[in-house]
């Protein structure tokens, strides 16, 4: 223990006390603290930041999926309606084929049965002048006067019996 | 073993001014670590810390805390300049005295030791902090508050109050002082008997290890109780309520 009480200890250590803690301010916490501080509101800015960020991501994301589900829906109207149409086409060429072909075998029989009036005219025709030249030929042969008489007399009467 | 402190008596002529050149020496170069420390933690800040800037912002949210725990910190903001200086220079000075000793054999003075294992140097640390409680006491809660304080809870407890200034204020210094003294003693006992003989080398070298490494513990957690002590006696005076 010591015998005197040294002042001067006194006075230099509290003197000593004031210069290091303004030295420590001005050159060691001061600054640290600050930085301490500015790194704290820098995390906060970032977390702020990433929020936001996820949030945005969020909307974007809601955003494309309900592009995606329209994209859809409308692929499938397109789809719907390629196939109403490509029916309704279908439809049309099979009922224009047909009409066609009713159309091209009415043709046909029409144009049949012509050929064959036509072909059964002209064998009468022909017939006719056959038997004509046939009857001439016989009657040329073997009517006499007296039968070719008779002859008339019966067509003459079949004659008015038509009439 | 019985050493002197290099006292110089009558600085500048003053009658009764003496100074302890010893204590002047070591408080001078603890507090040069203590701002050497201070300085290189802070010399490149950095957003993403490393080294010692990591160690440094420890330090400083310890005695955050510290003041946390006795106050709320928005009166505790202005102490922490306070409490991380007294922190920092009592803890450094507690650790000077611990590696080594150097003593003048001629005259038997003793240069290189702890400064608070001297009992002029802790009372004044002590007193120092007392005032700055009154201090602040008076300031902050004003002097009709401050006068209050004496006689809450009771008023017929103004004597002990007043008288609980001064133990708080003796009891403050002397217990750092009073650690680190039987620290230095007993580090001078063994380092006594180490550097007698071979034998007393032997038998001293374990125990001097194991004390060495307690004093490290006493001078961390004594300072570490100065600063806690500090701001509890601050908050006393300051804190609206307790």
């Amino acid at each position: 223990m010591p015998d005197v009480i040294y002042w001067g200890d006194v006075i230099f250590s509290l003197g000593m006390f004031i210069i290091l803690l303004l030295l420590l301010r001005k050159f060691a916490w001061g600054p640290i603290v600050n930085m301490m501080k500015e790194r704290e509101e820098h995390i906060a800015k970032e977390i702020d930041t990433a929020e936001k960020s996820r949030q945005d991501a969020e909307k974007y994301l809601e955003e494309q999926r309900k592009e995606v589900e329209r994209a859809r829906d409308e692929a499938q109207s397109i789809i719907e309606t390629a196939r109403k149409t490509s029916e309704k086409q279908g439809e049309d060429i099979v009922a224009q084929a047909r009409s066609e072909a009713e159309r091209l075998k009415e043709n046909a029989l029409a144009d049949i049965s012509r050929e064959k009036e036509q072909a059964v005219a002209e064998l009468r025709e022909q017939v006719g002048t056959l038997s004509v030249m046939i009857a001439t030929k016989i009657i040329e042969k073997e009517l006499d006067e007296k039968e070719q008489e008779k002859l008339i007399e019966e067509y003459i009467q079949e004659a008015g019996e038509r009439l | 073993m019985d050493h002197h402190a290099p006292i110089v008596y009558d600085l500048f002529g003053i009658s009764g001014f003496h100074i302890n050149l010893s204590n002047i020496i070591m408080l001078t170069i603890s507090a040069l670590i203590v701002f050497c420390i201070g300085f290189f933690s802070a010399r490149s800040l950095k957003m993403k810390p490393t080294g010692m800037q990591n160690g440094f912002e420890w330090i400083i949210d310890f005695v955050k805390n510290t003041i946390n725990s006795a106050m709320d910190w928005k009166t505790g903001e202005r102490f922490f300049g306070l409490g991380i200086t007294i922190f920092l220079w009592i803890f450094i000075s507690n650790m000077l005295g611990i590696p080594f000793m150097i003593v003048n054999h001629e005259t038997h003075e003793l240069w290189w030791k702890s400064p608070t294992a001297d009992p002029v140097i802790t009372m004044t640390f002590a007193v120092m902090v007392i005032v700055l409680t009154h201090y602040y006491g008076i300031k902050i809660k004003g002097a009709k508050e401050y006068g209050k304080g004496f006689f809450k809870p009771i008023p017929y407890l103004f004597p002990l109050k007043v008288l609980e200034e001064f133990t708080n204020t003796l009891t403050l210094g002397m217990r750092l002082f009073g650690n680190l003294y039987a620290k230095e003693i007993l580090l001078t006992l063994l380092a006594t008997a180490g550097g007698a003989s071979l034998l007393g080398a032997l038998a001293a070298g374990l125990p001097m290890i194991a004390w060495q490494a307690f004093s490290i513990f006493i001078g961390a957690i004594q300072a570490f109780i100065f600063l806690m002590l500090t701001m509890v006696y601050l908050a006393h005076k300051v804190a609206d309520d307790h």
